[in-house]
């Protein structure tokens, strides 16, 4: 039935075009048939994209569902969607945490409920669209768009210093993709074609992919994020609220990771190769570096920011990685560990930041240092908090440690000196997360506050244990993940391997 | 029943009750909690003595049985999976037996505290993770097992979460642990580089091939190697290499450190007393702190081959036997006399693992388990009796109000100091011999520090039974008059494990030592067969313990004895006199050779300080201060026309991004 479906457009237009239509309720009096809407559709689109996952045949690297059709034909620029197992993950990824975040914080903001409502599904839309596009205008518009509600998420339903957060999260963001956007009407007009296919076909001379490598860059850099572009997000985490965070560490960060793997490495697999070495070297700064900020951190929020900063160095390091092996499966290996960090880090990012709202919605404060002995109050949900701090410091068992394992033996294979810091993390990254998780959780009951804190309440408490479920799943069975995604991974191997220079 | 169905079974049935316990445990009660946990572990108790017992009358051969796969990249898969030989064997045995021992006794132990359903679902969950472990076949599983028992370990001494001491030693010993673990890791990212598998046959099976060229005479280890194909090196600094072979070695050894606690990682084990003492028994005695010991045994076929590896491990084992054994002759808490006393004593493994008297080590394991197990259940039901007393300087002269928990002590005390006829005299006696043969690197080193630690073990030893149990009591009188013995729940395990503590080395010492019990798990190259060498005069475990009678093991293990009871029992004048002539030393030994004071500046407040030098002058000074702000005042017109447009209506916003995307398109549009 769903067959003779446009699922992918569905993806995209069913959540934006709900976003519009919320927008144009009357209102607040509808707030409750608008978080109902909002959440049926959410529901709808992750369970779409579910179908889409069984649907999806995990023996080639073909895109499938592939759609067509004109947009602007007078410059070639296509209506293209496509999904291929590297998206797909993605995707199905971008359903579940919207839908959580539209089923269990939507409370937590208190005014303007109905345009919190809309702007999750219009994001919920865009960031579909930037996984699904397969024309690189699209890809950008979506990219771009995807922004608006984020922006305007942070700006309005943010902390006190929000103002700052915005400017700095869109100068970041937009001064990055800005160089994006004229490395891909560049590559437009060369081919005189849009399609991101088109452009991993092209042949590029080394000063071009150069140039265009940095473009790229500058805007999956920022987006992913890492070191040195990095400051931009502690502050908007902070200031965002519960759902913004979630959606932004969740999902959002991934964004770059993508553009690296769809973008960066095909298009340009020379330049890569010689700007390898940089890369690599920033990640482990990310590792290292921010696992020892992460530590002297007082804000619940920014510890946990600053803790998806290193997670997202496994990310770049696994992507780049590769191009200093020549053995086929290590390769393989790094490509599916970054892929693996990222969906795993979207899991128990998201989850932490939940944790981290549902403590603040009950005392109104991030600071660390004003809690202390929460177990005493809240049992259910210090031991699901505890699933997730072993989840970021890597536990075997749990979806943390798979995507640091595989980099980490990865990298091992090109040179032992890189595992050995990315290896640190081992010990930096159960730092940070256990003495946060001792100083909040642990100990008598601070004050008389946290004595009486009411443990997390269902609908809480469905949230955390649906995250808390495909941690575990995905920790013990990893395999279910790394078969969509092997052929799609295989195939790009084959592209980053095979040099665009003199033929 | 297939054997892979049994396998699986003894494994999952401790988790099935963990979980059951964990998630319904206040739902079914306190008695349905115990009986489902105690029902798991015996049915892996029952398995796993069916096939011990195989594998020593001979019935049994190995067996190597893939669960599920894990993951796979083309060629390479990695796998979960049992291993099932001799070495598995007595390691599920030691641990679903004391296991089992530690369940039982922890009805009365824990009867009172109100999170007893949560006590046993950890306990539970922790002999699944030691299952996991000890039966795996790959790197990967092992690794799992590994950090499961960490962590389990880390929720079992945070029991008491609102007692702070307790959850800073939870966290010290998990991160300890850690700095271990990265050295695991590395050693196997090695060996994926050097065997491009995780599994353990394939390894195996090219170190046999090796080991093959060596015992046919032909070639030098070195050769055999290359011929094998892994004389790889890896560069360092510069010219500097390291062998492949002593890297994965070494990162491995790293990795036991950790969890073996072994000097200088040894720190989070006595902090780990916060926890209640069934687990000190159970996890800081038997089981997970030999994790180590079983990995090096495990892997002998490496280590066989790096004579570096080889000597650091006999140098690290030798300090650790002697220096932690003499910090336990000044302590004065009764948990933690004998957990420096299970220090000194893991020292003991790792030197025998160092001069590759592998089967040895894990003999010394097996009675340790038995007999540490004993003494810590033994210390629980003195501090049970005394109301969570633990301090030996308040307690004296309760052998008469607890007679049960004296002579079990006893027995495990007798056993603990090498006593001839108890069980640790023939693993002991076994160590010593072995290490006395031996021509390996610091062996020499590792003879005085084992038979040094024989005089060392006794005194503290004894000194703890004669403070604890004789003499005239230190209590208040009232308090002593109404002490009665620990009740029957908590007695019948001592005795369990008094039996063994008693009889396990004269029973097994000659099956398990001399017989070919480990041959199909352990490989030792002829030129290092040192127990050869012992079993010239071990004809029977009789006529052994009479030549350890005219042995200098046995004179220091009596010099130990009367010192301590010189000092101890007849002159307690003695311990001020050498309080005075001894301080410096004493001094020394009371701060434990400063490695607290020493990580606790260093590495814990110099993380902190590095953590927070970085933020303040790297993310904040340089690149926000001085880039993104220094840029945004450079755009201040932009910013403050961006300021103006936060009216906060959506409509605005909306309509600018769309502005903004029109005239974009008209643009491209233009362009084309």
């Amino acid at each position: 039935m769903l067959e003779q479906l446009p699922v992918l457009s569905l993806l995209i237009w069913l959540p934006l075009l709900s976003g519009i239509l919320v927008l144009l309720s009357p209102g607040d009096k509808m707030l409750v048939w608008s978080q109902r809407f909002g959440v049926v559709v959410s529901l709808a689109v992750l369970a779409l994209s579910v179908w889409l996952l069984a649907a999806f045949d995990t023996t080639t690297a073909e895109f499938q569902f592939v759609e067509r059709g004109d947009w602007i034909p007078s410059l070639n620029i296509g209506y293209e969607l496509g999904v291929d197992g590297i998206a797909l993950p993605l995707v199905v990824l971008t359903g579940l945490i919207n839908l959580l975040v539209l089923f269990g914080s939507t409370h937590s903001v208190k005014f303007r409920q109905t345009q919190f409502v809309a702007a999750v599904l219009l994001l919920t839309g865009a960031m579909n669209g930037v996984f699904l596009a397969q024309d690189s205008i699209l890809f950008y518009v979506f990219w771009e768009a995807m922004l608006i509600p984020m922006f305007l998420m942070i700006g309005i339903w943010g902390g006190p210093n929000r103002i700052y957060a915005t400017i700095k999260f869109f100068l970041y963001t937009f001064f990055g993709s800005i160089f994006m956007l004229v490395a891909l009407i560049y590559m437009g007009r060369e081919t005189g074609d849009f399609s991101i296919q088109a452009m991993q076909d092209m042949p590029l001379s080394g000063t071009e992919q150069s140039w265009i490598f940095w473009a790229f860059l500058l805007a999956f850099a920022v987006k992913i994020p890492m070191v040195p572009v990095h400051t931009w997000l502690p502050d908007a985490h902070v200031e965002a609220p519960t759902g913004g965070s979630v959606i932004l560490a969740a999902i959002m960060l991934k964004m770059g990771g993508y553009g690296f793997l769809r973008f960066s490495l095909p298009i340009a697999p020379d330049a890569a190769g010689a700007y390898a070495n940089l890369i690599i070297v920033l990640s482990l700064i990310a590792i290292v570096y921010i696992g020892f900020v992460a530590l002297a951190q007082k804000d619940m929020k920014k510890l946990i920011a600053y803790s998806s900063i290193a997670h997202m160095g496994f990310v770049t390091l696994g992507t780049f990685i590769i191009l200093k092996l020549i053995n086929m499966d290590a390769q393989s290996m790094a490509v599916q560990g970054a892929m693996v960090q990222m969906v795993s880090h979207g899991l128990v990012s998201g989850a932490l930041f939940f944790c981290i709202g549902v403590l603040y919605d009950r005392l109104h404060t991030r600071n660390i240092s004003d809690y202390g002995g929460v177990v005493n109050s809240m049992p259910v949900f210090a031991t699901l908090l505890m699933l997730f701090i072993f989840a970021n410091a890597g536990l075997p068992g749990t979806s943390g440690f798979v995507g640091e394992f595989f980099v980490i033996i990865s990298s091992f294979q090109a040179d032992w000196r890189i595992a050995l810091f990315a290896g640190l993390t081992l010990v930096l990254g159960a730092a940070y997360s256990l003495w946060f998780y001792k100083r909040v959780i642990f100990g008598k009951a601070a004050n008389d506050k946290i004595e009486r804190l009411d443990d997390i309440n269902i609908r809480e408490r469905s949230v955390l244990i649906i995250l808390a479920l495909l941690v575990i799943a995905l920790g013990v069975y990893p395999q279910f993940l790394i078969n969509i995604m092997q052929p799609s991974i295989e195939q790009l191997i084959q592209l980053t391997n095979s040099s665009k220079l003199g033929g | 029943m297939t054997i892979q169905a049994q396998l699986l079974i003894a494994v999952l049935a401790p988790l099935v009750g963990a979980i059951l316990a964990g998630l319904l445990g206040k739902k079914i009660g306190k008695v349905a909690t115990h009986r489902v946990t105690i029902a798991g572990v015996l049915i892996s108790f029952i398995i796993s003595v069916r096939w011990f017992f195989g594998f020593l009358w001979g019935d049994a051969t190995a067996v190597d049985v893939t669960v599920y796969e894990w993951a796979r990249f083309g060629e390479v898969t990695i796998q979960i999976g049992f291993l099932l030989d001799s070495l598995t064997s007595i390691m599920m045995l030691v641990v679903t037996f004391v296991s089992l021992m530690v369940h039982i006794y922890s009805i009365g132990y824990m009867h009172d505290d109100s999170g007893y359903q949560r006590f046993f679902s950890y306990i539970s969950l922790f002999t699944f993770s030691m299952l996991m472990l000890v039966m795996s076949n790959n790197f990967l599983q092992l690794f799992f097992g590994w950090e499961a028992v960490g962590v389990v370990s880390y929720l079992l001494i945070g029991f008491w979460y609102q007692k702070d001491s307790a959850t800073f030693a939870n966290m010290k010993a998990f991160l300890v642990n850690r700095v271990g673990d990265f050295g695991f890791l590395l050693g196997i990212g090695a060996i994926f580089l050097l065997f491009g598998t995780f599994d353990y046959a394939p390894i195996f099976k090219t170190m046999g091939q090796a080991e093959e060229l060596v015992s046919l005479g032909s070639q030098q280890k070195v050769n055999a190697l290359a011929l094998v194909g892994l004389d790889h090196s890896f560069p360092v600094w510069g010219e500097l290499e390291w062998s492949a072979i002593s890297f994965i070695c070494i990162c491995l050894f790293i990795g036991a450190m950790g969890k073996s606690a072994q000097v200088p990682l040894h720190v989070w084990l006595p902090d780990s007393m916060e926890g209640p003492t069934p687990i000190s028994a159970l996890i800081h005695a038997a089981t997970m702190v030999t994790a180590g010991v079983f990995m090096v045994a495990r892997m002998s076929p490496l280590f066989e081959f790096s004579e570096t590896a080889l000597g650091m491990v006999t140098l690290i084992g030798a300090i650790t036997a002697l220096f932690m054994g003499l910090v336990a002759i000044v302590q004065n808490d009764i948990k933690r006399i004998i957990a420096y006393s299970t220090l000194s004593q893991l020292g003991y493994m790792v030197v025998a693992l160092g001069v590759s008297a592998y089967s040895a080590a894990i003999f010394h394991l097996f009675t340790h388990a038995f007999f540490k197990a004993l003494l810590f259940l033994g210390a629980g039901s003195v501090i049970v009796a005394l109301h969570h007393e633990q301090d030996i300087r308040k307690m004296g002269g309760l052998y008469k109000k607890l007679p049960i928990t004296y002579w079990c002590t006893l027995i495990g005390t007798l056993a603990l100091i090498g006593t001839p006829l108890f069980s640790g005299f023939y693993s002991k006696d076994t160590i010593i011999s072995a290490v006395a043969a031996s021509e390996g690197g610091f062996s020499g080193f590792a003879h005085f520090a084992v038979l040094a630690g024989v005089l060392v073990t006794a005194i503290y030893s004894i000194r703890l039974l004669i403070l604890v149990f004789h003499g005239k009591t230190r209590m208040e009188q009232e308090q002593f008059n109404h002490l009665t013995e620990s009740p029957r729940v908590i007695t019948w395990p001592l005795i369990a494990l008094a039996i063994p503590s008693l009889l396990a080395g004269f029973v097994f010492a000659k099956d398990l030592l001399f017989r070919s019990f480990f041959d199909d798990s352990i490989m030792v190259l002829e030129q290092h067969d040192v127990l050869a060498s012992v079993e010239q005069y071990f004809g029977d475990a009789l006529s052994f313990a009479l030549h350890g009678v005219m042995s200098p093991v046995f004179l220091m293990l009596v010099a130990g004895v009367v010192i301590a009871i010189v000092v101890y029992g007849w002159a307690p004048r003695f311990i001020t006199m050498w309080a005075v002539f001894l301080k410096p030393v004493k001094k020394l030994l009371e701060k434990k050779y400063f490695f607290d004071e020493f990580n606790q500046y260093v590495f814990a407040r110099g993380s902190h300080w590095l953590g927070q030098v970085f933020w303040r002058y790297g993310d904040k000074a340089v690149i926000d201060e001085g880039i993104i702000d220094g840029g945004t005042n450079a755009i201040k017109v932009i910013a403050s026309k961006v300021r103006k447009l936060q009216t906060g209506y959506l409509f605005h916003y909306a309509l600018f991004m769309l502005i903004g995307l029109v005239g974009f398109l008209a643009w491209l549009l233009f362009k084309g």
